[in-house]
């Protein structure tokens, strides 16, 4: 017989997930934490996220969790129940890397004003998620801190709103300006490190359906001496193809998205130390954008 | 929540079935097909069916998706093509990519992995040359299985090129030396089709006899809705425009040896997709007939394999045909040894 499982569905921005899980509490935790979003009820969804025992008895005896799905990699290391929290964003994270067509996906943050999207890209470490968030603080709305959504006919950037993942010290940073009720459970040495999920603003959640034309990429590098400088085309190109999931999966239409948004919106490397040293930063190029 | 992939059956078989699901049953469909392979070919057939919003979504993606994987497909053979342009033999395209080379309905919507293809057992030498010189690299380097798939299977060890890493896998029969039937690899070659681009592709009852060899007498059933779905959609092609092709596909089965599976797959496909067959072409119904319905829908609404106790005897069942049992026990015990899992043998995907 196999074990009865458990569901809920969430809608984060375009996409709809059903989360299946052998256990009650990840699920508690997620709909907790998703209240604020729309519930995609009557509808179906695009993707199934499964958290199942990695053997039949580790559903009692030191529980660990499997990640699976409609699409799935080989050889992903099983989590504690513990983490079945972050064992479900990265479920959902994965259907989206592998499995979303409907817009070139971006491994970057994106924060927007006035209609305008600012998109951090880089290597993790960069500061972009945490970036992403201190600002959502600061008068931007919040889209995303994991991926940008590019449109493939528009070049308009979609927001996906889901929780904030904060990293290690971006947790104490955050934990001195936000709520404590918007935070989940501290999860203590992940393969990730420390994580502590953050509900994002209001207006993150109730706008998640509202695009924004990208007007500013910038490459952040935190703990350098604050610093701009240009970046030539072929290199912006190349490594955004590398932060994409399915610029290869998309063909020629992942092709004509990425040129266009190379040549139309303009790029900065950034180095930084501080938030406040960033948006300083930030502002000096936003203010004489179009 | 579905208990077994009927629905999708239902749905490949008759599409206007799916115009009573609710949201519910769709997302069970959805990834039931997703995990049997079959999104790209279920988005196909219910191209003209009225579906919720989110689900046309989803399905305009499975299609689009699986229009790019024909053409790394067709590309990935083109490659081969030139890599082997200097080999005077024939080069017989095989499985997916045979389908949509010949434009068959088999191949709408089908999932294409490696590409396989089929040279003559001699000339195997010159062909793994070839490859190696335009790029391909050999992806185990492991002496037990490299010297396995020479002596034991009916392919080389798998290649992977190394820019676009992709597989081939040169076969130079349809099934292991070790499984009991021996088909008659020659005759394959002999009868092979020609296609414009010089590449070649099974005559019709040799593509059939191959994909029913693939599906019987040499796997655990993994993939086999996929697999007879492939059945189904070459049988209708086939019979379709040649009042003799029964008598033929009878004859040529009885060369191979393959009788028996053909007449099992033709249950099946009768039973499962409705497939329209020649009448004696199917034989006697088996009580194990029962037993292989219940293996190839043993799939739950979440996407999740069930019943795994008849799971597993169809896996041992896949070990016990391809080899005798003496020489099973020293593979198993040579994997053993290497701390390697009795699972994923070579040839097993």
């Amino acid at each position: 017989m196999m074990a009865k499982m458990h569901d809920i569905s969430l809608k984060i921005g375009p996409a709809a997930f059903r989360i299946a899980s052998t256990w009650q509490r990840p699920l508690d935790q997620l709909t907790d934490l998703y209240k604020a979003y729309p519930a995609p009820t009557g509808e179906t969804v695009d993707f199934t996220v499964r958290l199942e025992p990695e053997k039949p008895w580790r559903r009692f005896i030191r529980p660990s969790v499997h990640i699976g799905g409609d699409f799935w990699l080989p050889d992903a290391a099983p989590l504690p129940l513990d983490q079945g929290l972050l064992a479900a964003e990265m479920g959902m994270n994965l259907q989206m890397a592998l499995g979303w067509r409907r817009h070139l996906l971006l491994h970057a943050s994106s924060v927007e004003k006035d209609g305008k999207a600012l998109v951090m890209t880089g290597l993790s470490g960069s500061g972009k998620s945490t970036l992403s968030a201190m600002l959502a603080e600061r008068g931007w709305r919040f889209m995303g801190d994991e991926f940008a959504l590019l449109s493939l006919d528009s070049g308009e950037i979609m927001p996906f709103p889901r929780l904030i993942s904060l990293k290690n010290r971006a947790i104490d940073a955050m934990q001195d300006i936000a709520s404590e009720n918007r935070f989940g459970p501290e999860m203590k040495a992940t393969p990730k490190g420390d994580i502590r999920h953050l509900v994002p603003p209001p207006d993150a959640i109730e706008r998640m359906n509202e695009p924004a034309t990208p007007a500013l990429l910038l490459f952040p590098r935190f703990g350098h001496a604050p610093e701009l400088r240009p970046m030539g085309q072929a290199e912006i190109f190349v490594r955004l193809t590398q932060a994409s999931t399915n610029y290869v999966a998309l063909g020629e239409a992942g092709f004509r998205a990425l040129t266009r948004f190379v040549d139309d919106v303009p790029v900065k490397a950034m180095d930084y130390q501080s938030i406040d040293q960033a948006e300083e930063l930030i502002d000096a190029l936003w203010s004489p954008l179009p | 929540m579905m208990q077994d992939a009927r629905t999708l059956i239902r749905a490949l078989r008759e599409p206007a079935s799916v115009e009573a699901l609710n949201s519910r049953q769709w997302t069970d469909l959805i990834s039931v097909a997703r995990a049997e392979s079959l999104i790209g070919s279920l988005a196909h057939r219910v191209k003209d069916v009225a579906v919720p919003d989110r689900v046309r979504a989803v399905l305009r993606d499975a299609i689009e998706a699986h229009d790019l994987a024909r053409r790394q497909a067709m590309w990935e053979a083109d490659c081969a093509r030139r890599a082997l342009a200097g080999y005077p033999g024939k080069i017989v395209l095989m499985k997916g990519t045979a389908y949509v080379a010949a434009n068959l309905d088999a191949g709408i919507g089908r999932s294409i992995g490696d590409l396989d293809i089929m040279v003559a057992r001699d000339d195997l030498p010159v062909v793994e040359a070839a490859l190696l010189d335009a790029g391909w690299e050999w992806v185990k380097p492991d002496p037990y299985d490299d010297r396995y798939y020479r002596d034991y299977m009916h392919e080389l060890p798998p290649l992977i090129h190394r820019e676009r890493d992709r597989m081939v896998d040169v076969h130079h029969t349809i099934l292991p030396l070790t499984a009991r039937p021996t088909p008659d690899a020659q005759a394959i070659l002999e009868d092979a089709v020609a296609l414009d681009d010089g590449l070649y592709v099974m005559a019709p009852a040799d593509m059939l006899l191959h994909s029913i060899a693939h599906l019987f007498a040499d796997g655990d059933l993994a993939g086999g809705l996929r697999n007879l779905w492939d059945i189904n959609q070459l049988v209708r092609h086939f019979s379709g425009g040649d009042a003799e092709f029964w008598m033929k596909l009878r004859k040529r089965a009885e060369k191979h040896g393959l009788v028996d599976e053909l007449e099992r797959a033709l249950r099946l496909a009768v039973r499962l997709y409705a497939t329209p067959v020649g009448k004696g072409s199917a034989g006697w119904r088996k009580i194990s007939d029962c037993l292989y319905v219940r293996r190839l829908l043993a799939r739950d609404g979440y996407g999740r394999e069930t019943r795994k106790i008849t799971r597993f005897a169809f896996y041992v069942r896949s070990h016990w045909l391809r080899m005798p049992p003496v020489m099973l026990a020293r593979h198993l015990w040579a994997k053993w040894r290497k701390g390697g899992k009795p699972v994923g043998e070579p040839g097993i995907r």
